[in-house]
């Protein structure tokens, strides 16, 4: 898919349809193991980690995201990322697993609006319908992989690898445009 | 495009978070130095290619990121099943029946 500018009058403010902004760094941290360390490892993180893929688990500021039977996804405060790196650390004895801090290798954008799920299908081939809020799931944006959260009914978040963001902001940037301008 | 469903995530899945992995129940063989050569070369390449149902891997890489089996008719391209990786080959009698 090419990127393509348009000299469309956008619509600035809060009669956009559609708003994509940059969130502020968070910490993230990927966590990979076995079933029969679930609840320990859990425990040690404080969380009850789910088990059915895209069902998040939040504890205050954290949140953890099923990816998949063994794998994992953290968010948390940039302030907690050494507390949580040193509560995998405490449990690893008892639970093996893999904790690895990921913060640095991706960024996030809210996609807020009412137009924000038809922004969305422009490259994702995902049913958004079928995507409950609160849920998440990984799955491709055109040909970046992305992590998609539904916050609300018209609040998503995209953590998106950096080297693809440009690509993926590009195309957020040219559907919002379009939008506005009542395409 | 084809919709896939994943065993593990339990959803029914647009193709392209999928990728093709080959036929499955292909087993390597326990001591491949006890092999000829042409017994070898049909384990690294020749593959059933049947017209009708086909055993395949297929991996949700967008997704999951696991590996599993699939059920897919090569002629229709309509997917008959799909099921989890080590999981016993189906009986495709009681597919076609079922369909």
């Amino acid at each position: 898919m090419t990127t393509q500018t348009h000299d469309f009058t956008v619509i600035e403010g809060g009669t956009a349809p559609v708003r994509v902004e940059d969130m502020a760094p968070v910490a993230r941290f990927s966590l990979r193991l076995r079933e029969a360390h679930r609840a320990a490892v859990g425990q040690a993180l404080g969380f009850d980690l789910p088990q059915r893929v895209g069902d998040v688990a939040r504890a205050k500021a954290r949140a953890a995201l099923c990816l998949g039977p063994d794998e994992w996804l953290i968010h948390a405060p940039e302030a907690e990322a050494e507390a949580i790196a040193a509560a995998g650390a405490g449990a690893y004895a008892e639970a093996p697993h893999s904790l690895v801090e990921i913060s640095d290798r991706e960024i996030s954008y809210a996609i807020t609006g009412p137009a924000a799920r038809e922004l969305l299908t422009i490259a994702c081939p995902r049913d958004l319908d079928r995507l409950a809020t609160g849920r998440a799931v990984r799955t491709v944006f055109d040909t970046a992989q992305v992590v998609l959260w539904r916050d609300g009914e018209d609040a998503f978040r995209l953590d998106v690898w950096r080297s693809f963001a440009p690509h993926v902001r590009a195309l957020l940037d040219a559907g919002q445009a379009e939008l506005s301008a009542g395409f | 495009m084809l919709l896939i469903h994943c065993p593990y995530c339990d959803e029914t899945l647009p193709e392209l978070e999928f990728a093709y992995a080959g036929e499955a129940h292909v087993d390597r063989p326990a001591d491949p130095s006890a092999l000829s050569d042409e017994e070898w070369r049909d384990f690294l390449f020749i593959r059933a290619n049947p017209k009708g149902p086909h055993f395949e891997r297929w991996r949700h890489v967008h997704g999951c990121a696991r590996f599993f089996n699939a059920v897919r008719d090569t002629v229709s391209d309509r997917f008959l099943m799909t099921y989890k990786a080590g999981e016993p080959r189906p009986d495709i009698s009681k597919l076609e029946e079922a369909q």
